[in-house]
């Protein structure tokens, strides 16, 4: 029973790497853009919630309300002014710029919020939990991941059934043609990024409602993202959410075993895997 | 009938230019220079030459990797970290005299490297570069689990050991300050020859198309992962050497992203990427930014990353590709000209 | 209409068009012939905006548009259907002909008139757009360009590596694409087919117009000489 609730809670933290990952996911599959500065972004936002919540009094949740639009705006605006250019057919651009400005925005954070750690406290919901059984899920967990499949659910939908989506994959494809469309690539990479940042806004409220975080602890973030997304096969979102849960399982698995060992095991079962399926568990067939 | 009254011209294959005649003058004038510091500098200068050393020694190393093979790592801070940790087992468990120790690290770094090699050569990339830094991850993490090597707090040089290195502390540093130096200039000796050499053709083409070398005879994987090791067990060495100077090692210190990889890639493209002078001029122009800037803390790692940002977008070619393109210098004869002359 | 004024293009170094200047008429249906490499799909690339002039080398519809990027030009009525067809691999049939309509431009084609065009896309429309036939997947280009309702269409080798009857069948559908009024610009390597649904054509030789008229004015003899350089 004690390892059910162990595995039930490595599934639903798999919800919080799938976010993290869907936003990696995103702007490569678009745009072929590997941003470095990811796990940098999440911070950024949980820190930008920190401030909505100490000067405007929200909830950490209700501060979504005004984390996700900046980002969404700040990722527009970053993609169309900045990481347009680093574009081309050579990888050393985007991968030097980014990585740049993942040591920028992390030494950004310390001047301004020193090197102290925070946390959002979202009251009673942190501990609320409901029984399932004989299990006791926590509620926060539980919208954590909710909030992960409605997001993959409405990326999805996005991509499938609406005209900016056709845009969104016909680039993907091959973004010469797509031009002959008519779709302005560069807007449809500023959008790509824009939604990445909202996802990654959302990814960093939970992350600083869950943990206490400080302006080092964006690239480990970086890298659970980047592991749920190849072990769950590059182009699938919902592939993604099986990586997000797979990290997650073997994380907690590995803390069981030892507080220490909890990381060291996501990381050893992601190279595991890469060992054994290179191209992740559920690649996408074309491609 | 033509050719026997008009000879042949003689062709040759030249590599020397004048300014790399100079600059090769004045580079093994200011090394002569260097070599005789510690008759006539102070402690200070002296360390800050080794700091010079085994920065340039990465750097060279890095762009090795990224600049001529096309594989972008930011995991070069796993092999740092490795030699740093092989030298302390190697000194304390084995009783292996300091310095022999840090070429035996260097050795063994490189060893580890190519099972390391196995899992991220899977990557492709962009992805490659995410893969090194999760692999650097898993050694810093793993030695944090070992307590006897000091666990997460890490351990310190006992000081029988120390005494192992020199007797005084001027003695230690000497040496320090000499290895540094060797290990640094071998490391653009060891860049420059293995550039010159077939290797280094087979590398320029695997940069600019993998399959097309590939098809033309050139065995890719062989080739990347001779560089990838070699460009480990370097680092590994300088990490080595590092933490020998430093006297203390612990996970965080070891295996620290910013200190042993975002300056060496800042510095790489800075100085110009793809170059053999670009870590040279890139190194000496980290030391003035940091010495005007150190006392500032964060706000100068936020400097050297705009700096590096805004050369990546404005001039990729770097500090030192434009000075070459203006003025057509080089320092190392790396590129080969044809002179044809016609036959006395 | 349309009025390029001493174009010149080229990739890199390499110049492929000097100084070509013609006009065409609303309603035309223009003919480029040559041979591989006169410098035929250059010029559509640069009509579409995939090459970059100076902006008064294109005129259309009084717009100086020779700088724009291909979207913006796509927006102002030029749809080019491209050499090799390019369909979207991961787009169905239906969706590669929706994206064709992005823009949003006003116009008679829909995606129901497209199938009226071509029936057999109706059947595959669920298919990926590259698991179809050679023939088909032209089809779905010709359709793609014809869903953004351009004034200028622009096609390019529409008849290349298909069979006789599968030409025949696609330019079967040019009548109806011109009784809306649409300016038809038709690049084409095979002669007999161009000159026989064009109403004037020019021949392009090493980057350079080398003959133009209309179909019935010029002899055999003299297109060949025009086309081959000899």
């Amino acid at each position: 029973m004690e390892w059910l609730n162990t595995l039930l809670q490595g599934v639903l933290l798999g919800g919080l790497y799938a976010m993290f990952a869907v936003g990696l996911s995103l702007m490569f599959g678009i745009m072929r853009l590997v941003n470095i500065a990811h796990g940098d972004f999440i911070v950024l936002a949980s820190y930008l919630a920190l401030m909505v919540v100490n000067h405007l009094g929200f909830s950490p949740l209700a501060s979504l309300l005004i984390v996700v639009p900046l980002m969404f705006c700040f990722g527009y605006l970053l993609q169309r002014l900045l990481l347009n250019r680093t574009l081309g057919t050579d990888i050393l651009p985007p991968l030097l710029v980014t990585f740049g400005l993942s040591i920028i925005v992390q030494n950004v954070l310390l001047e301004f919020f020193s090197a102290d750690s925070q946390k959002l406290s979202q009251g009673d919901l942190e501990v609320a939990s409901v029984g399932i059984g004989n299990l006791s899920v926590g509620v926060m967990p539980l919208i954590v991941f909710g909030s992960a499949l409605l997001i993959i659910g409405g990326l999805q939908l996005l991509f499938y059934k609406t005209s900016l989506g056709r845009a969104f994959r016909a680039t993907s494809d091959d973004q010469h043609t797509a031009r002959l469309m008519g779709v302005n690539n560069a807007h449809i990479f500023g959008l790509a990024m824009a939604l990445a940042m909202a996802v990654v806004s959302i990814a960093g409220v939970f992350l600083a409602i869950r943990t206490s975080f400080d302006p080092t602890v964006g690239p480990a973030r970086l890298l659970y993202g980047f592991e749920a997304v190849i072990i769950g096969g590059l182009g699938s979102l919902w592939g993604t959410l099986a990586g997000g849960v797979i990290l997650g399982v073997a994380q907690t698995l590995g803390a069981k075993i030892d507080p220490g060992w909890q990381i060291l095991a996501g990381h050893l079962v992601f190279l595991l895997i890469l060992v054994v399926r290179p191209r992740g568990l559920f690649p996408r067939s074309v491609d | 009938m033509n050719a026997l009254n008009n000879p042949a011209p003689v062709y040759r294959v030249q590599r020397t230019t004048t300014s790399s005649t100079i600059g090769l003058a004045l580079l093994g004038l200011c090394v002569l220079v260097l070599f005789s510091a510690p008759l006539w500098a102070d402690r200070a200068s002296l360390r800050l030459v080794v700091e010079f050393a085994y920065y340039l020694a990465l750097a060279q190393m890095w762009n090795l990797l990224a600049g001529y093979a096309g594989m972008v790592s930011v995991g070069q801070q796993a092999f740092v970290g490795l030699g740093g940790y092989l030298l302390f087992m190697l000194a304390t468990r084995f009783g292996i005299p300091p310095l022999f120790a840090v070429l035996l690290s260097g050795v063994l770094v490189a060893l580890l490297a190519i099972p390391t090699a196995l899992i991220v050569f899977r990557l492709r990339g962009a992805y490659f570069a995410i893969g090194t830094w999760v692999v650097a991850e898993v050694f810093r993490l793993g030695l944090a689990q070992m307590s006897s090597l000091g666990g997460g707090s890490g351990q310190s040089l006992p000081a029988a050991i120390v005494r192992q290195i020199g007797n005084d502390r001027d003695g230690r540093e000497t040496l320090i300050y000499f290895t540094a130096l060797a290990i640094a200039i071998a490391a653009v000796a060891v860049v420059f020859f293995l550039l010159r050499s077939r290797q280094g053709l087979a590398l320029a083409s695997i940069r600019d198309s993998e399959p097309a070398s590939g098809s033309l005879g050139v065995d890719t994987f062989r080739t990347k992962l001779m560089v990838y090791v070699l460009a480990a067990g370097w680092t590994g060495v300088v990490g080595a050497l590092i933490f020998l100077q430093k006297l203390r090692i612990s996970p965080d210190a070891a295996f620290n992203l910013q200190d042993w990889t975002a300056v060496v890639i800042f510095i790489v493209i800075i100085g110009g990427i793809g170059t053999l002078e670009g870590p040279l001029i890139g190194t000496l122009i980290y030391f003035v930014l940091r010495g005007c800037l150190a006392q500032y803390g964060a706000v100068y790692m936020i400097i050297l990353g705009v700096v590096a940002v805004v050369m990546m977008l404005k001039a990729p070619q770097g500090v030192w590709g434009l000075i070459s393109e203006r003025l057509g210098w080089q320092v190392f004869p790396m590129q080969r000209r044809l002179s044809i002359q016609p036959r006395p | 209409m349309l009025t390029i004024e001493k174009l010149c293009a080229g990739y890199g170094d390499f110049q492929a068009l000097f100084d070509i200047s013609l006009t065409l008429e609303a309603g035309e249906t223009v003919a480029i012939i040559g041979s591989n490499g006169a410098g035929k799909s250059t010029f559509l690339r640069s009509l579409a905006g995939l090459i970059k002039n100076q902006p008064s080398a294109i005129t259309f519809k009084g717009q100086a548009i020779g700088d724009m990027a291909a979207n913006q030009v796509l927006e102002r009525g030029i749809a080019l259907v491209p050499e090799g067809r390019k369909l979207f691999p991961s787009l169905s049939v239906e969706e590669n002909l929706l994206i064709g309509a992005y823009s949003k431009r006003p116009g008679p084609w829909t995606l129901k008139r497209i199938y009226q065009l071509f029936p057999v896309l109706e059947t595959l429309r669920k298919r990926p757009g590259t698991a179809l036939s050679g023939g088909q997947q032209q089809m779905v280009a010709i359709g793609r360009g014809l869903m953004a309702n351009p004034h200028l269409l622009l096609c390019d080798e529409i008849s290349l590596g298909l069979a006789p009857t599968t030409i025949k069948d696609i330019y079967a559908a040019l009548p109806s694409i011109k009784a809306d009024g649409t300016t038809v610009i038709l690049v084409e390597q095979d002669i007999n087919q161009a000159l026989s649904v064009c109403d004037r054509f020019y021949c392009f030789q090493e980057g350079r117009v080398s003959l133009t008229g209309r179909p019935g004015d010029a002899d055999k003899a003299h297109i060949k000489a025009a086309y081959f350089g000899i």
